[in-house]
């Protein structure tokens, strides 16, 4: 009977679906079924900013396949923004170490270096507030970094560094513009000197101080880097800024700084191990090569700057560029290795069997 | 011995402060070091995982006490788990795995009567047997809580009971805390701007009531109670399943030696941590931070000494 159905309680009589259930996905990357958990779509992306938290394979230099589950990252991702953060990352670093270079101007007696490096320093640590405040979820509530002293809180130490080093640098800035005050000037830049390094510094260990494995993993040498890395901006904004005849030490600055930003930056990657791969992927693999060659073309240029102006000036736009795309690089690549479970797990596991193999 | 304090009340203004502030205080007594006179005995969680059958009532029980908001109504079909992982809107997950592996001494009469596949004929890789992992996660609460220690305004402290709760009062949304977290707790809310995760129901337990999530659990498999004791518990339960055969029985979070001191809220699992989502082996940040803020220290000097030399060096 053709309208008879062969469906029965049982299900389809002498049918068998035609696929199993899959299981297992996510035992593994090398389980046969490891593809669903890629083509699962992305419920995160509604989220904003497209950040890619959604359930991923996971690709493992490592070569071992690498359970996790369902390729979702273990850590959440931070929520700072790369504009606020990375720009404060970059701009942090310029105003302290131009600073020092302001105070060291100021003291030979080059005055238009003196100049450009005081206001370079006021303004970048102005920018710096403005970027850290805008990026709070509760911006009015900013004093709140001051209710405590807190030295486990990198953050806390450094709003307080900020809190001394950000008045002393526009006093020293308004002295030199005004010319109003030249002792009380002197005295606000000797202090903004002596702070604005300890800012170019600190913020590595305010990022390194964090679970994501491509900054915790730099905290031996990123400090260093940093340091470099806001000498080489100061450099440049040195050269930028004062006629040839005062930037014989920026260009020095320039000559030492350049090569020790990329010569650390290796440095450091080379310590991180697998953590060092997110260097070289994505958004922050173009940043960090871009960073090597304009640091490395503005601290080559430097050295022409004796006696052309112009070539001052091309050289010190390369190295600010590369020092800030350091800095976004440094802070992408970050982002990057939270998203991907591997560089959390596979490290701590490998730590782990060499725990239990030593005893 | 008479004194006017009652259990867990803060003595004085300078133990206030310092509980606020801390020194770095985080260890086993942790409440006593952050200040508290006579502090109630440390609490937390044992969730048993082998018991947990996954029907989320402590995803709901959490949401609906602690009226935390919607997190995101989504299907992602990579199994039974839409809720994927602990975030601001998020305070207990359960986690949901299938995996081609035997439970301890399974046995099913399906293919006998059915005729249907099973999966104990195995498949292709050989992988013979079936099961499904439910884990309810929670925040760890852990001894060195990262998240703690970075917070810059002190709106994350140590209450009484040793658990770890943030002050929504004074949270201004530095979201430090987020990175800083080794689990993958704590989150920002966008909308609201500050960060939040679980309380352990710190207002439930200062009227002596538990979580909400335990008070739930239909299978015990979320257990409150003092620290101490779960884990007297979890050592006699880790036995009694080693005993019957569940090789892959573990304990998660519960050694105080570990890299955060241990967890206020530990697991028994079935499996790696990281099948779970669970970091295999964390150490919180602030255990290297003195070392880093000695290069710290070294890098200014540096910076400092490499200007000062520029400016002294006699022109070549």
């Amino acid at each position: 009977m053709s309208n008879q159905s062969n469906v029965g309680r049982e299900g389809q009589e002498g049918v068998r679906p035609g696929r199993g259930a899959t299981t297992g996905v996510h035992v593994g990357a090398s389980s046969s079924n490891a593809e669903t958990a890629v083509r699962v779509r992305d419920p995160w992306a509604p989220r904003g900013q497209g950040n890619g938290r959604g359930p991923r394979a996971i690709a493992s230099s490592a070569g071992a396949a690498t359970a996790s589950y369902y390729g979702l990252p273990v850590l959440n991702e931070p929520v700072w923004s790369a504009r606020d953060i990375a720009g404060y990352l970059f701009l942090g670093g310029l105003a302290g170490a131009s600073a020092a270079v302001g105070a060291g101007a100021h003291v030979t007696g080059r005055r238009a270096l003196a100049r450009g490096a005081k206001l370079g320093a006021a303004g970048a640590v102005g920018l710096s507030l403005a970027a850290l405040v805008h990026d709070l979820g509760r911006p009015t509530r900013f004093l709140n970094m001051l209710r405590v002293l807190k030295v486990t809180s990198p953050m806390n130490i450094g709003s307080w560094l900020l809190a001394g080093f950000a008045p002393a640098a526009m006093a020293s800035a308004a002295s030199e513009v005004t010319g109003l005050a030249p002792t009380g000037g002197a005295i606000a830049t000797a202090a903004a000197a002596v702070l604005g390094p300890g800012v170019s510094a600190y913020t590595a260990a305010l990022i390194a101080n964090t679970a994501v494995p491509s900054w915790h993993g730099g905290h031996r040498t990123m400090p260093y880097v940093f340091v470099a890395s806001g000498a080489s901006a100061a450099a440049g904004w040195g050269l930028l800024t004062a006629p040839p005849t005062e930037c014989e030490p920026v260009r020095r600055l320039a000559l030492v700084a350049g090569p020790a930003e990329i010569a650390l930056t290796k440095l450091m990657e080379r310590e991180m191990g697998m953590a060092a791969e997110p260097y070289h992927q994505g958004r922050a693999g173009i940043y960090m090569k871009l960073a090597v060659g304009l640091t490395a073309l503005g601290s080559l240029t430097s050295s022409l700057a004796r006696r052309d102006r112009r070539a001052g000036i091309a050289a010190g736009a390369a190295l600010l560029l590369g020092s800030a795309f350091e800095r976004f690089g440094v802070f992408r690549a970050g982002v990057q290795s939270a998203r991907d479970p591997v560089y959390t797990i596979a490290p701590q596991r490998a730590r782990r069997a060499e725990v239990t193999a030593r005893g | 011995m008479s004194t006017d304090t009652t259990p867990g009340q803060i003595l004085d203004p300078v133990a206030d402060r310092r509980l606020r502030t801390g020194p770095l205080s985080n260890g086993q007594d942790a409440a006593e070091a952050r200040g508290y006179v006579d502090p109630p005995p440390r609490v937390g969680f044992f969730t048993d995982t082998s018991v947990c059958i996954g029907c989320k009532a402590c995803e709901v029980a959490c949401k609906e006490w602690n009226r935390v908001p919607e997190d995101g109504l989504v299907f992602t079909g990579m199994s039974y788990d839409n809720t994927q992982g602990l975030g601001a809107d998020t305070w207990r997950h359960v986690a949901f795995i299938e995996q081609r592996k035997p439970l301890a001494r399974q046995v099913t009469g399906a293919v006998a009567r059915t005729g249907l596949e099973s999966h104990d004929e195995g498949d292709a890789s050989g992988a013979v047997g079936f099961r499904w992992l439910m884990a309810s996660d929670v925040c760890k609460h852990c001894t060195e809580a990262a998240c703690l220690d970075v917070c810059p305004t002190g709106a994350i402290f140590r209450t009484e009971f040793g658990t770890v709760v943030v002050q929504e009062d004074i949270c201004n949304g530095c979201g430090y805390c987020v990175p800083a977290c080794p689990y993958g707790v704590i989150d920002k809310r966008e909308d609201d701007g500050r960060v939040w995760k679980c309380t352990l129901c710190y207002d439930r337990l200062k009227v002596g009531q538990e979580p909400a999530c335990a008070k739930a659990c239909p299978t015990d498999s979320i257990q409150f109670g003092v620290l101490d004791e779960l884990r007297e518990r979890a050592d006699q339960r880790l036995a009694v399943l080693h005993s019957a055969g569940v090789s892959d029985a573990r304990l998660y979070g519960r050694d105080p030696d570990d890299g955060v001191g241990g967890d206020g809220a530990f697991f028994l699992l079935l499996d790696e941590p990281e099948v779970y989502g669970l970091p295999p082996d964390p150490v919180v940040g602030t255990r290297e931070l003195p070392a880093l803020w000695a290069r710290v220290g070294l890098a200014a000097a540096a910076l400092s000494a490499t200007v000062a030399a520029v400016f002294v060096a006699r022109r070549s």
